[in-house]
């Protein structure tokens, strides 16, 4: 059956052709019914199972090999994926009959929309600057790369990034179909990494650099790097950096500079570890370090470029590592301390462990972080007033209890939360910002303990990930 | 049907025992063994005599070079060690067992599988497939969708399109692998009996042919029983020390 011969109202293995909603270069989209409702009693489905949508390759219609190949790709990895921040799937027809892809429609527009109308305001940059690293985030932990991060492929869901078409992106743990079989550069020309230039497909680290492009454009209306079609003007990136993107826009923070340049860096090492460090720091900007790169205000000079130009010819890009080891090369480690009166010993112990876990990881990221307990009602002035100093006090004394690690300044940050509830300000917190690891003391029998409960324990149980328990040790 | 995968065990007992045990849990319906049942290790007698078992209730196995190797007179151009470990092997085997092993076949077609020790293009001449290049040629050389085959020991996948271009991918275990209709694989699921890529875990593979999908396995088994047996056995340390290692 060929593609083009596809009409509403066909039937194929019990799927009913509804509506055409778009036809892109390599597949079109249909709106699809399920005629044998097949997903009705599934696990997950007790919401009943969402509009299906129907991915069609146009394999006849295409003289581009990598249509084919992609929909394999895609065909393999999507049945791997589930959360969030991607489309369910809900099943593949053969290439032996027709090939297709069904899964659940993401109502919406895409990023391309908005995209459209940059220069945006810098409150929705960051936000989509956010939403993406955590989906990315979510990605590099299931495996995948993405390899081709624009804004038509990123949709928006009860506030959460979801990522579309995986047919360049790479899992692995499955065989990279694309690398064997294509020399060329794959990937989208403005968003292209220096080292998906260069044929690298394991580097996770690509997919921050689509998304500086991504932030980039968004900021300025501007893309870094123009509209490349020819290798040559693809490897221009290797060796030729943006126009500050200051120089754009005059508002522009300098802490938002140094992000977006950060993620443009050429060498992968210079970027962001992982997504969630990006996510975290453009959540947290003033826990951010800032370089050179924030104050600059126009490109480097004509021997920097011709010194990097031959630097590039012989470029060894090849990064040889997978997703996973790049993420637990990588964690984030959060230290949850209580420095009231007392707890000096907890928090000796606390930091001896912490120092263990630093050199068996050193790329880690250390979080300190302390709650502040507040009521549950309202303060009057005077009340926040004392409060600001206490903040200031507190952040000052987790510095004290940091300074004998000697973290270097740009992978340790400090926070001072304020809650009520101080194990639940602590859970969300590693939550909302992919935390590895909790490091946290056990006050042990104290009368303290029977008044206010036990904060590790409910952190223990209800963290979604590791958590460490330290005790006083006093024997 | 789930079919397990199990090449190269070399008359190792305690690494049989717990492959099989796995795929059992594995809830596997049906079993392949790829050849050189026996071979290196100290119990050719039981892990025959499993293989028999298993092929009495539908399993399949298959010819290897080690199992040729017991049937042939020694014409003189065998190594000392060699022909010491054929002959010892050789002793423990009853008359049932080496008809057994002569019956063998070099290669078995199901459905759009073929199973071989060596290779497709010749599968009794024990060529190796230790590279792209051979696994081409395999490939080339048969019909197959898929073709299963041990004799290297390295768990390996290659997989070619219509147009001839291959690769080669090395799997992690445990994670199950779709094989596309739209192209060929050729499936190494590395020695149960003798690992040499470094970890001394037995492997194993198994293949869904209602989903397709291929899952590679590493077993963690007694391998210091296995190697002190070979060397009560009288048979070369060497072998006993490699199960340590996995080298």
């Amino acid at each position: 059956m060929s593609t083009r011969s596809l009409q509403i109202g066909m039937e194929f293995d019990g799927y009913r052709l509804d509506e055409k909603l778009h036809t892109g270069g390599m597949a079109a989209l249909w709106r699809v019914t399920d005629l044998r409702q097949r997903h009705l009693n599934k696990p997950g489905m007790e919401n009943g199972v969402p509009p299906l949508i129907m991915k069609v390759p146009l394999l006849f219609s295409s003289d581009d090999p990598t249509a084919i190949v992609a929909f394999e790709v895609e065909q393999m990895i999507m049945p791997k994926l589930r959360g969030d921040h991607v489309p369910r799937y809900f099943g593949a027809g053969d290439f032996d009959a027709q090939p297709y892809i069904v899964m659940e429609m993401i109502a919406g527009e895409s990023l391309r929309s908005r995209f459209e109308k940059a220069p945006l305001p810098l409150d929705e940059v960051v936000s989509v600057g956010i939403k993406v690293a955590n989906a990315l985030q979510d990605l590099h932990r299931q495996h995948v790369i993405h390899l081709d991060i624009k804004p038509s492929n990123i949709m928006f869901r009860h506030g959460l990034a979801v990522l579309i078409d995986f047919g360049l992106s790479r899992h692995d743990r499955l065989p990279d179909l694309l690398d064997e079989e294509f020399r060329l550069p794959m990937g989208t020309g403005p968003y292209i990494s220096p080292e998906q230039v260069m044929g690298v497909r394991n580097e996770p680290r690509s997919d921050l650099f689509a998304l500086g492009v991504l932030l980039y454009h968004l900021v300025t209306g501007e893309r870094p790097f123009g509209h490349p079609t020819s290798v040559s003007g693809l490897k221009k990136r290797l060796y030729r950096d943006p126009i500050p993107p200051r120089n754009h826009r005059a508002d522009m923070p300098d802490w938002l500079q140094e992000i977006i340049l950060r993620c443009l860096e050429v060498d992968p090492n210079a970027r962001f570890d992982t997504a969630a460090q990006l996510a975290f720091l453009l959540q947290h900007p003033e826990q951010l370090t800032l370089t050179a790169r924030a104050k600059k205000d126009q490109q480097d000079g004509y021997l920097a470029v011709v010194k990097r130009r031959f630097k590039a010819v012989g470029a060894d890009l090849v990064l040889q590592h997978s997703v996973s080891e790049q993420l637990s090369k990588a964690p984030i480690i959060v230290v949850a301390l209580d420095l009231s009166h007392g707890s000096e010993k907890l928090a000796e112990s606390l930091r001896q462990i912490t120092r263990r876990m630093l050199q068996t990881e050193p790329g880690a990221r250390l979080a300190c972080l302390t709650v502040r307990k507040t009521s549950r009602i309202g303060m009057d002035e005077s009340l926040i007033q004392q409060g600001e100093n206490i903040h200031v006090k507190q952040l000052v004394e987790l510095k004290h209890w940091a300074r004998p690690l000697s973290v270097s300044s740009d992978k340790i940050t400090f926070h001072v939360l304020e809650s009520p509830d101080p194990a639940m300000a602590i859970i969300d917190y590693a939550h909302n910002n992919d935390v590895d690891h909790i490091i946290i003391g056990s006050r042990g029998s104290s009368a303290l303990r029977r008044y206010l409960g036990s904060v590790s324990a409910q952190v223990v149980a209800e963290a979604d990930c590791t958590v460490t328990v330290v005790k006083n040790n006093e024997k | 049907m789930l079919l397990a995968l199990m090449t190269d065990l070399h008359a190792n007992r305690e690494a049989l025992s717990a492959c099989l045990a796995h795929a059992e849990q594995q809830k596997v319906t049906r079993y392949a063994f790829l050849g050189d049942i026996v071979g290196y290790g100290a119990d050719p007698g039981w892990v025959l005599q499993t293989v028999m078992d298993y092929v009495g209730k539908g399993a399949f196995a298959l010819m290897g070079n080690h199992d040729a190797g017991i049937l042939q007179e020694d014409k003189g151009d065998m190594n000392p060690v060699a022909r010491q470990a054929v002959e010892w092997t050789r002793a423990q085997l009853s008359a049932e067992q080496i008809a057994f092993i002569r019956a063998l076949p070099y290669r078995i077609e199901l459905q759009d599988m073929l199973l071989v020790h060596a290779n497709a293009w010749a599968p009794d001449k024990w060529e190796y497939i230790d590279g792209v290049m051979e696994a081409m040629r395999s490939m080339h050389a048969c019909k197959a969708a898929i073709t299963f085959c041990g004799h290297v020991h390295m768990p390996t996948l290659y997989h070619m399109t219509l147009t001839g271009k291959t690769g080669e991918f090395l799997p992690t275990p445990e994670s199950s692998i779709p094989l596309s209709k739209q192209r060929r694989w050729l499936v190494i699921p590395g020695s149960v009996g003798q690992p040499r890529d470094g970890n001394p875990a037995a492997c194993y593979a198994t293949f869904d042919t209602d989903s397709q999908e291929l899952t590679y396995f590493r077993v963690p088994y007694d391998h210091d029983s296995a190697a002190k047996k070979i060397v009560a056995a009288g048979l070369p340390a060497s072998l006993a020390a490699r199960l340590l290692t996995g080298d």
